[in-house]
Order: structure tokens, then C-alpha cells, then sequence
């Protein structure tokens, strides 16, 4: 077995769950194929939400895929950071809004 | 550096120092300036162990090998390698150190093939073209023969890269010359300003020119197209949406117009393959390419359709098996003993590197081809 939990070459077997469970696999990669296709948004543009989600899921392998993405649809590196913070606010923001619930608890517990 | 600098990989080379340019792989006495030494890695590693499939094999399944040529369409004239960039990706290993330029004996030669020939296109590439001392007479010449389309690769910063080429955009207009260009990006305002005088202004300028004299407007018979070609270790996006974007990008920021983009595969020989081994992408690379393997583009490949031309006369395939030494399989072999007809019955030579051309949509010098 490989010693490392994540090895970048894997991501070039995703295919192969398929092997597993054909059905579920194929089913998955139909609906995956059909999601990123042009529609009501821009492939471009879902190719960045794809990779604001990698980084906020922190997925290795979606950052590697589609960091390549971006630059295969000639994404700039200016756009794909400004959709990394557009992630990362998100991620933030969903911590420190908790912090108004530390706020009302700690009002409720003061005299 | 193309990773670390992004989307501008290109060095602008400047004729008087040439010390602080980039050299050749051949300068540089890299072994993958030897042609063998590309094909035993192109032959070896990943494909010699049975991981990735030959592309002879590929193609076997379709019942397209040995790969045939079909009715010659194009004949593609390489006139030297000399060329006043160093770009990264180069597959023809072209700078300013590259002495190998056509004569015009041979030029002589090719304008015989081109009064004779049955291929409606005529297609003048390098290094750039430009700066053979005889490509004005060359080009003034093969008009006259009236070929169809006749096409110059242009890398545009030549047009600004030194006063006597100024007057370039005239001289294509003047011989109706078709003109494909390599740009490869758009950038907007801020990106641009940062850069400096670098290939993209020269760039911009030089489309401005051509656009002044008529290149590109819509309707215009003066054909004016860009080649794109991605640089890194990734295959072009799609053609149709990269246009789009570089035409809505180059309109609105330099209004600029052009008719098609060509979204071009970078082929893994030459500087390229130097590049992908020094980057440690080779392997990544070449199973993008084997995974985007598009049975429907091998139908069309450009080899089917073009001979190439190199700037000593011999005869090859296509371009790339031009740099790899791979002369056609024919007992004619060289310009001076042209016979299309010996030529068409011939077996095309193909390695791993042809997995290049039938990625995604296909590959050609004309673009996608699927």
C-alpha cells in the first residue's frame, strides 16, 4: 500500500469506481458530465464555482483538476484566486455567524 | 517559468542581445535536440511497460492503420528556423541562433511543386517566415501561381520587432496572403499594463495594423486568424468558446477584430517535451492525451491531407515529423524529385506524439478537425 493517504496520480483513476459498481458509477459521471455542460451558466463559470467548492471541501484532487480546467478555458489566475476568497468568505463568514450565537448565549447565561 | 508566470510564456527575443535570450534546445546542447532521443522517449516509459496503449495499436482498432493519406489539400512549406522569439513551447526548437534557412534554390524548387501541384492551399511557417532574406521573393512568386488560399504564419511581434518589417502588413494585403497569427492570450487592462512592452503589446499593435489595412473586418477578404495554443502541460479548451472569448476580450479592450481562432494541441516534441520532462508533467500529459483520444479525429488529421516541406527540401508528413527526422515513407523524398502521385501512395509515419492531433476535437495547423 501506498504510504500516503493521497497520491495525485489516483485522480487519473477516478474512472474506475465504475469497475465497482457500474451502475451507481456511470450514473454518477452521466449526471457529473451533464452538470458542467454550457447551460443557463457559462461552463466557464462553473468551472470556477467548481473551484471555489474544491478548495472549501479541500479536495486535492478537485483543486488539481481544476486548476487545469480553468487554464484549459483560459480562466487568468487573477479570476481563479478571486474564486478561491469568494470560497474561503463563505467559509469564514459560516464560522464567525456562530459567533452571534456565542454572543446570545453568553448574554443569557450573564446577569 | 510558463507555470510561475501564467499565461504569458513567451520571450521576446530582440535581435541585438541575443545573450539575454532564451537559446535553442540546440544551442544549449540538450540531448532532445537529437531527434532519436525524443522518439526513444516518446517509444519508452510509460507506453514500453503496456500502461498507456501505442497509438499504432489505437489506430489499428479503427481499421486506420497504416495510417494513408487521402487527396493532398496542403502543401506546408517550412522556410527556416530563424526566429526572433524562443517560445517555450516551440516544437520546430526555432530562435534567433537557428541558422538553417531555405535557399532560394530550393525556394526554386517548391515554386515548381506550387505551379503543378493539386492542393488548393499554400501554407508558409518557420521560425518566422519573415526573416528569410528571400521571403519577399518567395511569397512574390508563389502568388503568382495562383493557389487558392495561400496562408503565412505571422507571430506578429515580428511586424514591430524591427523597422524593415513595418510595411509587412501592406506587402500580405498587397499579395492577398492569408494571415494566421499565434496569440496566446487575451488579457485585459490591468494584467496588460503590469507587463510592459513585452510580446503583448507588440502583439496588439501589430493586429491593430493588420486590421488598419483590412485584416480581419468582417466581410473582408483579407483573411485574418489567430492561433491559439495553451501554455503549460493542458490541452485547449473549447474552439468555439475560446473565440468567443478572445473576440469579446480583444474587441472590447483594443478593438481588435479577427475571423476564427484555431485552438492548437501542443504536440509533446522538441522544447515542449524538454519542458513537460523538466516540469515533471510528461506522464500527466500524455495520459490526458490517450484519455481525450477522439476515434472521429483520426479520420482527419492533417497528415492525411498536407505534405510538409523543410527548409533543406526534404519531404515529411507533417510538421512535427519534420522535427522528429521522420522524412516520408516514399521513395521520393525530397523536393527536387516531387511526384504527388508516388507521394499519395504512401504510409504515414506515426509515434506517440500523434496522440497530440486526435486529443478532444483534433488538432491540425487548420485547427480542430472533428
Amino acid at each position: 500500500m501506498a504510504n500516503s493517504y493521497y497520491d495525485s496520480a489516483d485522480l487519473r483513476k477516478f474512472g474506475k469506481i465504475t469497475e465497482w459498481s457500474e451502475e451507481l458509477g456511470t450514473k454518477f459521471f452521466d449526471y457529473y458530465g451533464k452538470v458542467f455542460e454550457e447551460g443557463a451558466l457559462s461552463a466557464r463559470e462553473k468551472s470556477l464555482i467548481a473551484l471555489a467548492v474544491s478548495h472549501v471541501v479541500k479536495c486535492p484532487y478537485c483543486i488539481d483538476a481544476y486548476t487545469k480546467d480553468g487554464l484549459q478555458k483560459g480562466i487568468t489566475k487573477e479570476e481563479m484566486m478571486e474564486a478561491v476568497h469568494a470560497g474561503a468568505a463563505i467559509e469564514s463568514g459560516a464560522t464567525l455567524v456562530h459567533g452571534v450565537q456565542m454572543m446570545n448565549k453568553y448574554d443569557k447565561l450573564s446577569m | 517559468m510558463a507555470v510561475a508566470e501564467g499565461i504569458f510564456s513567451y520571450r521576446l527575443v530582440q535581435h541585438e542581445d541575443y545573450e539575454m535570450a532564451t537559446k535553442s534546445l540546440k544551442a544549449r546542447h540538450n540531448e532532445l535536440a537529437e531527434s532519436n532521443k525524443q522518439l526513444d522517449i516518446l517509444n519508452g516509459g510509460i507506453f514500453a511497460t503496456g500502461e498507456l496503449p501505442f497509438f499504432k495499436d489505437k489506430i489499428d482498432a479503427i481499421g486506420q492503420f497504416p495510417l494513408r493519406p487521402k487527396k493532398l489539400e496542403i502543401l506546408q512549406i517550412n522556410v527556416g528556423y530563424m526566429c526572433n522569439q524562443v517560445c517555450e513551447h516551440c516544437h520546430v526548437d526555432a530562435g534567433p541562433d537557428r541558422k538553417e534557412i531555405m535557399t532560394r534554390e530550393t525556394m526554386s524548387q517548391c515554386l515548381d511543386v506550387i505551379r503543378n501541384t493539386g492542393a488548393h492551399t499554400l501554407d508558409l511557417t518557420g521560425g518566422a517566415p519573415e526573416m528569410n532574406p528571400d521571403f519577399r521573393w518567395f511569397v512574390e512568386e508563389a502568388a503568382k501561381a495562383g493557389i487558392k488560399d495561400f496562408i503565412v504564419r505571422s507571430n506578429l511581434t515580428i511586424i514591430r520587432a524591427n523597422k524593415k518589417y513595418y510595411d509587412l502588413p501592406e506587402f500580405f494585403k498587397k499579395h492577398n496572403v492569408h494571415v494566421i497569427s499565434s496569440m496566446p492570450h487575451y488579457t485585459r487592462g490591468k494584467t496588460d499594463k503590469q507587463r510592459g512592452d513585452g510580446v503583448f503589446d507588440k502583439s496588439i499593435k501589430a493586429l491593430q495594423e493588420l486590421n488598419a489595412v483590412g485584416y480581419g473586418l468582417p466581410n473582408s477578404a483579407l483573411r485574418l486568424d489567430l492561433v491559439y495554443n495553451p501554455s503549460g502541460a493542458f490541452l485547449p479548451g473549447d474552439q468555439m468558446a475560446m473565440e468567443k472569448d478572445f473576440k469579446k476580450a480583444l474587441k472590447e479592450d483594443f478593438d481588435i477584430v479577427f475571423h476564427n481562432l484555431f485552438a492548437i494541441t501542443n504536440l509533446p516534441i522538441a522544447r515542449f517535451l524538454d519542458y513537460l520532462i523538466a516540469s515533471e508533467n510528461y506522464e500527466d500529459y500524455m495520459y490526458a492525451l490517450v484519455e481525450a483520444y477522439n476515434p472521429a479525429a483520426v479520420e482527419n488529421v492533417m497528415c492525411t491531407n498536407t505534405i510538409s516541406i523543410s527548409w533543406d527540401g526534404w519531404l515529411y508528413d507533417c510538421d512535427f515529423n519534420q522535427m522528429l527526422g521522420l522524412k516520408v515513407a516514399s521513395k521520393v523524398k525530397h523536393i527536387k524529385d516531387y511526384n504527388e502521385e508516388l507521394l499519395s501512395n504512401r504510409d504515414i509515419i506515426i509515434s506517440q506524439h500523434c496522440y497530440g492531433c486526435t486529443a478532444g476535437a483534433g488538432s491540425s495547423c487548420q485547427g480542430t478537425v472533428a
